[in-house]
């Protein structure tokens, strides 16, 4: 059974340092607000998983809380880089960063094989492709029945998986919709899973087939209005693609981003806190 | 009505995309000529995108690969993993359409690091979906602007297969599906010729020299025996690539990103 808890308590009990995290979500639905709360409780030498690492672990990388990242694309979408992300590759900033990288279709597959239990996925990906050579975990397997060589690769199994989802019912059963990315999938392959969700319901008025996450299958539902931002939560809020453009400036210099993550994640003491001095900020500068 | 050369690539991107095919759309430039297909000449064009909607009718061009409006244009939104499993893998595309920091002659394509991979001189942002679309959807279109930057003599990074070393190079591989078969770009119009794969030049954009080509090309760049002349935009497709990207604007307080 999920506990209701405050994200505070639920990834100070949840998030161990050392662990491999998957806070999914396809550009829709991404958990930013436990992104700031593994900052602000200085998690570190996490193994962090993503299909796009996105501007949530361009701030996990630059605060110095990731040892690793697996990943299949790594941009700021529509905007440039993920300058963070470049600096921890390119110049080993804040320290050395061990990239392990791959494809959508595999890193998909992976966590479809971890949620079912199995040690690896098989899929028909990579023949030309030099990742392979870059990836010592992407090997192949040849079909005991028609001899097809396929790709063979390790399933996505992380200690601990946050998403964000719409609602949640006061048991704790989650409800999520709209672009549903990998979220069902890394939920189900982790030991533990953190949902932050936006509003906390009697009942979830599901419609049949609904992406549900029972309770049971969950650790801890935490209520963070807006917790996505920039991302955004279908039929709550709308993404914040200026936020998206503002972020390259920021992270672009190791100064002005440090001096970010100072000012509006340990600066705050929650994400709510974060929301009204990021308000404050924007009325100040139009 | 004039017109710039970003414009004629779109327009001759859009143009390969017939009705009623069902593609498979990268973020970007191929985002923005199968929106302008679908909005001009082939209305009925099935267009998935890789964080799930399929069949999506955007108003506006999205600025992410999981913007809203992509879901709720839809005719049904799967989960990510089942793209790539049941429509990709299992054979349903008809046109992957990429954009493509670097190609090269063969039309593979780099999307992953300038340089050496373990010290990189510029790291790119990586795969995405682009390897297995390019394996596995029936037919490839690539859209990129023209530089000698870009269309490069050797890639530092395969990321996504094209025809590989050239020749039967696919099949060898055994990649189920033909590769690409056109390379647009704001120049021209490059096929792939008969047994080598090599791309090579089928057709100028309007007032392209020859010599434009060349020096914007890192390979020594041939051309076809008969060199068409790409048809001028016509007025239909120019206002509705107009009207398109004001909209966007509009919607997003910026312009869609090229990335």
């Amino acid at each position: 059974m999920a506990e209701i808890l405050s994200l505070h308590d639920a990834v100070k009990q949840f998030v161990n340092d050392g662990d491999t995290v998957a806070l999914e979500g396809f550009t829709h639905l991404i958990p930013t607000a436990a992104g700031h709360e593994i900052i602000r409780q200085g998690k570190k030498d996490l193994t962090l998983v993503r299909m796009t690492p996105d501007l949530i672990y361009d701030q996990l990388i630059g605060a110095g809380c990731a040892r690793k990242l697996i990943f299949s694309w790594g941009g700021n979408p529509g905007v440039g880089s993920l300058h963070r992300l470049r600096d921890a590759v390119e110049k080993q900033w804040p320290h050395p960063l061990e990239i392990e990288e791959h494809s959508h279709a595999d890193l998909a597959n992976a966590y479809v094989a971890g949620a079912s239990g199995l040690p690896f996925a098989v899929l028909r990906a990579y023949a030309g492709s030099d990742l392979p050579k870059v990836n010592p975990l992407i090997k192949s397997v040849t079909c005991p029945f028609t001899g097809e060589v396929l790709a063979a690769v390790p399933s996505v199994r992380p200690d601990i998986t946050v998403i964000h989802a719409q609602k949640a019912d006061r048991k704790g059963n989650v409800l999520l919709w709209g672009i549903l990315g990998v979220q069902k999938e890394a939920a189900l392959a982790a030991k533990r899973c953190i949902v932050t969700v936006e509003e906390i319901v009697d009942d979830l008025n599901a419609p049949m087939n609904a992406c549900v996450l029972p309770t049971w299958a969950l650790s801890a539902v935490c209520h963070v209005p807006g917790g996505a931002h920039p991302s955004y939560a279908h039929g709550y809020t709308e993404r914040d693609n200026r936020f998206y453009q503002a972020w390259d400036p920021i992270a672009r210099d190791r100064e002005t981003f440090t001096a970010w993550v100072n000012e509006y994640i340990h600066g705050t003491r929650d994400f709510s806190e974060f929301q009204a001095r990021l308000a404050a900020a924007s009325q100040v500068k139009p | 009505m004039t017109y710039s050369t970003n414009e004629m690539m779109t327009v001759a991107a859009a143009r390969r995309l017939k009705n009623n095919a069902v593609c498979f759309v990268g973020i970007g430039l191929p985002s923005k000529a199968a929106n302008l297909a679908r909005l001009t000449s082939s209305p009925d064009v099935v267009l998935i995108y890789e964080s799930g909607p399929i069949g999506a009718k955007p108003s506006v061009l999205p600025l992410s690969i999981g913007d809203g409006e992509l879901a709720e244009t839809a005719d049904t939104v799967v989960p990510t993993g089942e793209i790539f499993r049941y429509w990709l893998q299992g054979g349903r595309i008809d046109v992957g359409f990429l954009g493509a920091a670097q190609v090269d002659r063969f039309g593979n394509i780099n999307t992953t690091v300038v340089g050496d991979y373990h010290q990189p001189k510029v790291r790119l942002p990586g795969a995405g979906g682009a390897p297995e679309i390019a394996g596995s959807a029936k037919s490839v279109l690539i859209i990129l602007k023209q530089s000698a930057r870009s269309f490069v003599d050797k890639l530092d990074f395969i990321t996504s297969v094209g025809h590989g070393e050239g020749g039967d190079s696919r099949k060898r591989l055994g990649l189920p599906g033909a590769g690409p078969v056109g390379i647009i770009t704001d120049l021209c119009i490059m096929e792939p010729e008969a047994g080598s794969h090599e791309f090579v030049v089928t057709a100028l954009h309007p007032g392209v020299t020859r010599e434009q080509v060349i020096a914007a090309t890192g390979w020594a760049i041939r051309f076809a025996d008969q060199v068409q002349t790409t048809a001028d935009p016509t007025e239909v497709e120019l206002r509705a690539l107009r009207d398109l990207e004001a909209r966007t604007a509009a919607a997003h307080g910026q312009a869609p990103g090229e990335a």
